[in-house]
């Protein structure tokens, strides 16, 4: 024996001691689903894209976001959203300015010249589209990026639907919608434009389509019945935005009234202010609280002077335009109740912003379709009671916005692909939702929100400058990185450092990490101090 | 100059790491190169706070001397997990002492390694609270006075957890302990005078005293490599829960730390020759409820009848750490 003093065992490592046999449950790395990927009506992977624009890799962040939504340049002005609203971020500070973000990368992107790749295999299969809008653009990409020709039916003179037709240009320039567009169809996508469709199973049989998706949109004003003069000028709100696209701008007059509360209530009382009303007043019969437009976009309506009449019904309108105006009372069910009460109020033109109905022309003759209220019915696979004729956006029964159409578009082209091939599309499960709670806040610094510049009001009442602008590389960076990744890990070495056995293994930059169940004891302090929520603990078989 | 936080707006002025992060900004903690001077297979408790301490402290004086490190360990928690002959979880020279003599054993090393030359090898004393605080107080107080070339850390949970968690003089009031027990008109240890060894150390005027907790790791290391950084007597007293004597979940260990900074209870500071240098100030403050309620040590303040006036005591030794250190942000609450 030839060791020291008092000795008699080798010098041995603790490494023998496998500690993990401690364990009753055991640490898992997952990826949850972070709210705002939740929200999100075009089911982008925001949390996926910020991770990317974080590291100033835009082109990564961008790729990764076009993969759900082909607009971002459009969506990162004129969607409402609901990411946002959802952010887990406004539980700490301020929602994450996910649309800003979004903007500058659609914004970054047109400046690049960034392309979409076109797969390589074709599918032999064609798809007839009707409707060149939100979500029949979006339809389009995606059946392409699976490998199936694409032609797209127009019935108007440009493409774009309601992106064009129904949303002013201070609102969304429109070099920005075209230059997306364009990016679209270069991939190879057929427009017609100019073409209506009169019978969709002759246009399908004659241009031998094996699939048809309809998205016409919804662009017929809803009329009331007001009695009205026959000299009196009475126009309805879908009309009015739709002529602001030609040569002719439409004649409102000095006094414009505008009888509605939604979104295109607003958006035509701010365009016949900027056409040069001086005074451009809405009327609607419920409360700013009841008001289907966004807030936001009434702040900004007032902002530029526009007039607002609440709990006010138009009851009749004389040959010289004066409006017989009643007041209403809010029951306590919220509905208006007319009060008796009468006033006048002067008006060079109406314009009635009461919603929008579908041309459902096109379908006239084709068998088994289901319409309820005006409004085609499809199954959840977005296919009409007619074998291969699927349809989206604002012509089925949805929410009726750009965002929605774009996802109808993804959901759609996935369907119309997996029925083109005999199966049926079946979507992954969702992961576990990544609530506020799940989070270790401590992590975050502070560090509040930066705000989109917008344009002074005197040019906003006089111009159709775009309002709101864009934030510079800096910021969007910045706003970027406030996100806190919630449920997916983002690699801040956590779990490596406060494991006290070592039992994290670093992958390394991009690998993320790994758990050493021989030593990991299972104390949990890992799934406690990871600030995302990506850990979870699970119970062991003992 | 004071530690200075990286600022980072996402996280990583408080993470360990951070991918976006230079690599020279994050923590030793991050790097995959790290000495794991600690390493697996020891038998500390599940979520042990002295083990996670540990290696944060040897790890960043490993990294600040160039490897060149040996340490001398007092008896307790510490030594007893790491090397059950004759395993060791040690990846440097290390050596147990007495429970009460790691400062003169330290002292020791320090000399020889003087008259032999190796001026580059540097010297640690570690051990626990009952180890630094009662039986070791004598040598350390010795070490400081003469100043000699040696980093005495000391991880403090409090007690006398490595027999079974007996009451040190660095346990706290009224918490309970195999030895204070929560019975009579005054339950768990009683309301002393308390004995905080840092401020002890910087009576002697010796170049580098600091305080930290196993919350703020970036925090740590600074103090660590900033001791590293100098020569003679200095003293680190590094705050670290322990779930088993405490009463407390496993994976609670980090949050309670960061609570007893956040409360005021522990403050956490460094000073330089006898003279504060800087004070890590309070982030979010709460009331030390939040901290008593997670540890079944001070369960006996929330029963049926909550000790209000003991709790209250509680906070008012909260409140005069924040006053007397400055604990607050200006204009903070
Ligand atoms: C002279 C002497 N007295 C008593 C003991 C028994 N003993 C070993 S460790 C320990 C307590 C250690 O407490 P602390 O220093 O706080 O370290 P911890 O175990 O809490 O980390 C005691 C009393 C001893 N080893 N030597
Ligand atoms: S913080 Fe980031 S991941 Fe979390 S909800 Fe907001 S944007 Fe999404
Ligand atoms: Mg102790």
């Amino acid at each position: 024996m030839d060791k020291p003093f008092a000795i008699t065992l080798d010098v041995g490592s603790s490494l023998a001691n496998h500690t993990g046999s401690w364990r009753t449950s055991r640490p898992l790395y997952v990826d949850s689903l972070p709210p705002c990927n939740n929200a999100c009506p075009a089911g982008e992977n925001i949390q996926g894209w910020l991770f990317h624009a974080e590291a100033g890799d835009y082109e990564a962040a961008w790729r990764v976001l076009v993969q759900d939504n082909p607009l971002p340049a459009v969506m990162g002005r004129i969607c409402y959203h609901p990411c946002e609203t959802s952010c887990n971020r406004g539980q700490f500070d301020s929602a994450v300015g996910i649309n800003s973000v979004e903007r500058f990368l659609g914004d970054e992107a047109i400046k690049q010249g960034w392309k979409f790749a076109v797969p390589d295999k074709a599918s032999g299969k064609k798809v007839l589209i009707v409707g060149a809008g939100p979500s029949g653009l979006s339809t389009a990409y995606h059946l392409v990026r699976l490998g199936h020709q694409v032609v797209i039916f127009d019935a108007g003179p440009l493409a774009g639907g309601m992106m064009r037709f129904g949303i002013p240009k201070y609102r969304l320039p429109r070099d920005v919608l075209d230059a997306e567009i364009k990016r679209i169809l270069d991939m190879g996508v057929m427009l017609k434009l100019n073409t209506r469709v009169d019978n969709i199973l002759d246009t399908m049989k004659s241009g031998g389509f094996d699939a048809a998706f309809l998205a016409v949109g919804a662009h017929i004003g809803k009329r009331a019945h007001i009695p009205a003069g026959s000299a009196a000028k009475v126009l309805d709100a879908v009309g009015v935005l739709h002529s602001m696209e030609g040569e002719e701008k439409p004649m409102l007059g000095r006094r414009v009234v505008v009888y509605g509360g939604g979104n295109t209530a607003i958006d035509v009382a701010r365009t016949a202010k900027r056409l040069g009303a001086t005074e451009s007043i809405i009327v609607y019969r419920r409360t700013r609280e009841k008001m289907p437009a966004h807030d936001f976009e009434v702040e900004e309506a007032l902002q530029e002077g526009i007039l607002i009449k609440w709990l006010s019904t138009i009851k009749q309108v004389s040959d010289e335009g004066a409006l017989t105006i009643e007041k209403m009372v809010l029951d306590d069910k919220g509905f208006p109740q007319p009060t008796g009460e009468f006033e006048t109020l002067e008006s060079d033109s109406l314009v009635l912003a009461l919603g929008q109905d579908v041309d459902l022309s096109l379908l006239n003759g084709v068998p088994g379709l289901e319409i309820k209220d005006g409004i085609v019915q499809v199954m959840p696979n977005m296919m009409t009671g007619h074998p291969g004729i699927f349809a989206g956006g604002d012509m089925v029964p949805s929410e009726r916005t750009v965002t929605v159409g774009v996802g109808h578009g993804k959901k759609a082209a996935r369907n119309i692909d997996a029925w083109l091939r005999g199966g049926e599309y079946a979507a992954a499960p969702k992961h576990e939702l990544a609530a506020y709670e799940k989070l270790n806040p401590w992590y975050y610094s502070d560090a509040p929100k930066i705000m989109r510049p917008m344009l002074e009001v005197v040019r906003r009442q006089s111009t159709f400058d775009e309002v709101q602008g864009g934030l510079d590389e800096t910021s969007a960076q910045f706003e970027a990185r406030r996100c806190m990744s919630c449920g997916n890990c983002f690699e801040c070495d956590n779990c490596y450092g406060v494991c006290p056995d070592n039992a994290v293994i670093k992958l390394g930059p991009g690998k993320r990490f790994e758990f050493n169940y021989d030593y990991c004891k299972g104390c949990g302090i890992c799934v406690s101090e990871c600030p995302c929520g990506a850990i979870k603990m699970v119970p062991e078989d003992v | 100059m004071p530690f200075q936080p990286v600022k980072f707006y996402q996280t990583g002025t408080f993470t360990v790491g951070n991918r976006l992060l230079a690599l020279e900004q994050r923590s030793v903690q991050a790097n995959m190169q790290r000495t794991n001077s600690l390493n697996s297979g020891h038998r500390a408790c599940q979520g042990c706070g002295e083990a996670l301490g540990a290696r944060y402290a040897i790890d960043a004086a490993m990294r600040a001397s160039n490897k060149q490190l040996i340490a001398a360990n007092a008896t307790g928690c510490l030594e007893v997990f790491s090397t059950p002959y004759p395993e060791t979880s040690w990846q440097i020279p290390w050596i147990h002492s007495l429970f009460g003599n790691t400062a003169a054993v330290a002292t020791g090393i320090a000399a020889a390694l003087r008259v032999k030359g190796r001026r580059e090898v540097r010297v640690i004393a570690q051990g626990g609270d009952g180890g630094t605080t009662d039986i070791g107080f004598g040598c350390l107080s010795g070490m400081f006075e003469r100043n000699d070339d040696v980093l005495y850390i000391c991880y403090d949970n409090e007690a006398y957890m490595n027999t079974g968690v007996q009451r040190s003089s660095a346990t706290p009031p009224a918490a309970r302990t195999a030895t204070t027990m929560p019975v009579g008109p005054e339950p768990g240890n009683v309301f002393g005078q308390g004995k905080n060894v840092a401020q002890i150390a910087m009576a002697h005027n010796i170049p580098y005293v600091a305080t930290a907790t196993v919350a703020d790791l970036h925090d740590l290391e600074y103090k660590v490599n900033r001791a590293m950084g100098m020569h003679g007597a200095r003293y680190i007293h590094i705050f670290v829960p322990c779930p088993l004597g405490w009463g407390a979940a496993s994976n609670d260990t980090i949050r309670l730390a960061r609570l007893a900074r956040e409360t005021g209870l522990f403050a956490v500071y460094e000073a330089e020759h006898g003279e504060v240098t800087s004070v890590s100030k309070i982030r979010k403050r709460v009331p030390v409820e939040d901290y008593l309620k997670l540890q079944r040590r001070f369960a006996h303040l929330f029963g049926k009848t909550p000790a209000l006036e003991t709790i209250a005591r509680i906070q008012a030794m909260a409140d005069k750490n924040i006053r007397k250190f400055g604990l607050l942000e200006q204009g903070g609450q």
